[in-house]
């Protein structure tokens, strides 16, 4: 059995976690919070350290870049938002956001989600995956096709779309069950091994 | 059939203890079951297996945090293993704030295992804030982008950093994450710079990634503990490799629990019918 505190600090967490699954108790609720917490704080330290001290602070007060000094502001305007008369000030470092980050992400995106997968499903070669996958798109995007009744042959490539799509369903899901499989197993084998020495 | 609806009122711990116990006990007394290499990670494989010695570095980006740490960590290790294995330079970063942390986790692990050394056969360059402008970056010049590493230090007082510039020097990319960033590597880098991406990501994100290989997008991809566990294999069967198999262990679990739950899917269906029948037997 372990020595290390910091291993016996994770057991007890993970314990109290897992003893949600009995029912909900003091223990859980304390390892909840904890966690929540101890988060915060984390995450605040990190992007302190590698975001405004990094980013901003060097840059402003060691190497004297004094152009710094207008995403800074734009940055401490976010915080208007505490102050209602001034919280329109706000808007403005969102507005930059928004606008220089469409600008980066819509060329980008259309090229490798709907340019890219549009290509690909164009083949030259006619195979049988080929065609299930040319017919799955088609029928899935009728299901989406709203301007119309779903009756006749829309109907039917919308019942057919609705087969892909619940496979899709039925795929994700059984990952997701395969995820979270994995992240028990993930704890078991650290209680077992780092904590019980049981296993190799 | 009586015994069938009373099972659909079981208490909901009982199945919880089944499967707990089914995680646990392949741990103890491994099957070792036999994992298929699907071919998907066999393209990874092959592609870091036919990355000349003397050419590009590979860049891997521990683009995870904690909670995805069981599936995602053992893929991380077992690429690792394989770069170090054919001496190939490996640059390490990370678009997650909790990714420095576990990256020098595995890199201290495996270059202890192969004696490599900081600075001339790998880098930790560490975590820089925002995505896309940190991938698109690294385009036009990594050291522009990081200009110290995790421990602070000049890129330009690396010695294995005088060769890597930007993505021509970078044979690939190998993003390991639980999250959607690995379409971002595939919006900037990959649209933008042509750079080749192999993924690694978790079982959750899998389906939701398949589109990319069927394009091209992605090389190839480790999907969940089990493409994790693929990729161990080919590193051991390699001879690359007689370390701990952590994700092909957690495979044996993996396949009785599943195994447990589709049995509960069966009978939790059937109760469901039993129970119907049952009501309208009463009506």
């Amino acid at each position: 059995m372990s020595t290390n505190p910091g291993v016996w600090v994770a057991v007890i967490m993970t314990i109290g976690i897992f003893s949600f699954l009995y029912k909900d108790n003091p223990l859980y609720k304390f390892c909840e919070h904890l966690f929540v917490g101890i988060s915060l704080g984390y995450y605040v330290a990190l992007y302190w350290n590698n975001g405004v001290i990094p980013k901003l602070y060097i840059p402003l007060f060691r190497q004297h870049n004094y152009f710094y000094l207008i995403p800074g502001f734009l940055g401490i305007l976010y915080f208007s938002r505490f102050v209602r008369k001034y919280a329109y000030l706000s808007r403005w470092p969102m507005a930059f956001v928004l606008g220089a980050g469409s600008g980066l992400s819509i060329p980008a995106i259309l090229q490798a989600r709907i340019i890219a997968q549009m290509r690909g499903t164009m083949s030259d070669t006619f195979t049988v995956s080929y065609v299930v996958m040319v017919i799955g798109v088609l029928a899935t995007l009728s299901y989406f096709f709203f301007s119309r009744e779903h009756k006749g042959f829309l109907k039917i490539a919308s019942g057919i779309g609705i087969v892909y799509i619940m496979v899709g369903f039925g795929a994700t899901f059984g990952y997701t069950v395969m995820a979270r499989v994995s992240l028990l197993i993930g704890r078991a084998q650290f209680l077992l091994r780092d904590w019980l020495g049981i296993i190799d | 059939m009586n015994w069938l609806v009373k099972l659909s009122k079981i208490d909901r711990r009982v199945v919880f203890l089944l499967i707990g116990a089914a995680a646990v006990i392949p741990l103890l007394k491994p099957l070792w079951l036999p994992v298929h290499v699907t071919e998907h990670v066999q393209k990874v494989f092959d592609f870091i297996e036919n990355i000349p010695v003397e050419g590009q570095a590979v860049l891997l980006s521990v683009d995870y945090t904690p909670e995805t740490f069981p599936e995602l960590h053992p893929m991380t290790l077992a690429i690792l293993r394989h770069c170090f294995t054919r001496n190939l330079k490996v640059v390490c970063m990370t678009l997650q704030p909790a990714g420095p942390g576990i990256a020098e986790l595995a890199l201290g692990t495996v270059a202890a295992e192969y004696g490599r050394k900081y600075g001339e056969d790998y880098v930790l360059l560490g975590y820089r804030p925002g995505i896309s402008p940190v991938i698109l970056g690294i385009g036009e010049d990594i050291k522009r982008v990081f200009v110290t590493d995790n421990y602070a230090t000049d890129l330009g007082d690396i010695g294995m950093m005088d060769e890597i510039r930007n993505y021509d020097d970078i044979a690939l990319v190998v993003t390991i994450s639980g999250s959607s960033i690995p379409e971002s590597w595939i919006s900037y880098a990959h649209s933008r710079y042509g750079q080749l991406i192999a993924s690694g990501v978790t079982a959750v994100m899998a389906a939701d990634f398949y589109p990319y290989l069927q394009t091209g997008q992605f090389i190839g991809m480790l999907g969940g503990l089990k493409g994790a566990s693929e990729y161990e294999i080919l590193v051991e069967r390699a001879g690359f490799s007689r370390e701990r198999k952590t994700a092909t262990i957690g495979m044996d679990s993996q396949s009785v629990v599943h195994l447990v739950i589709i049995v509960f899917i069966v009978l939790g269906n059937l109760a469901y019918f039993a129970s119907r029948r049952t009501r309208r037997e009463e009506v």
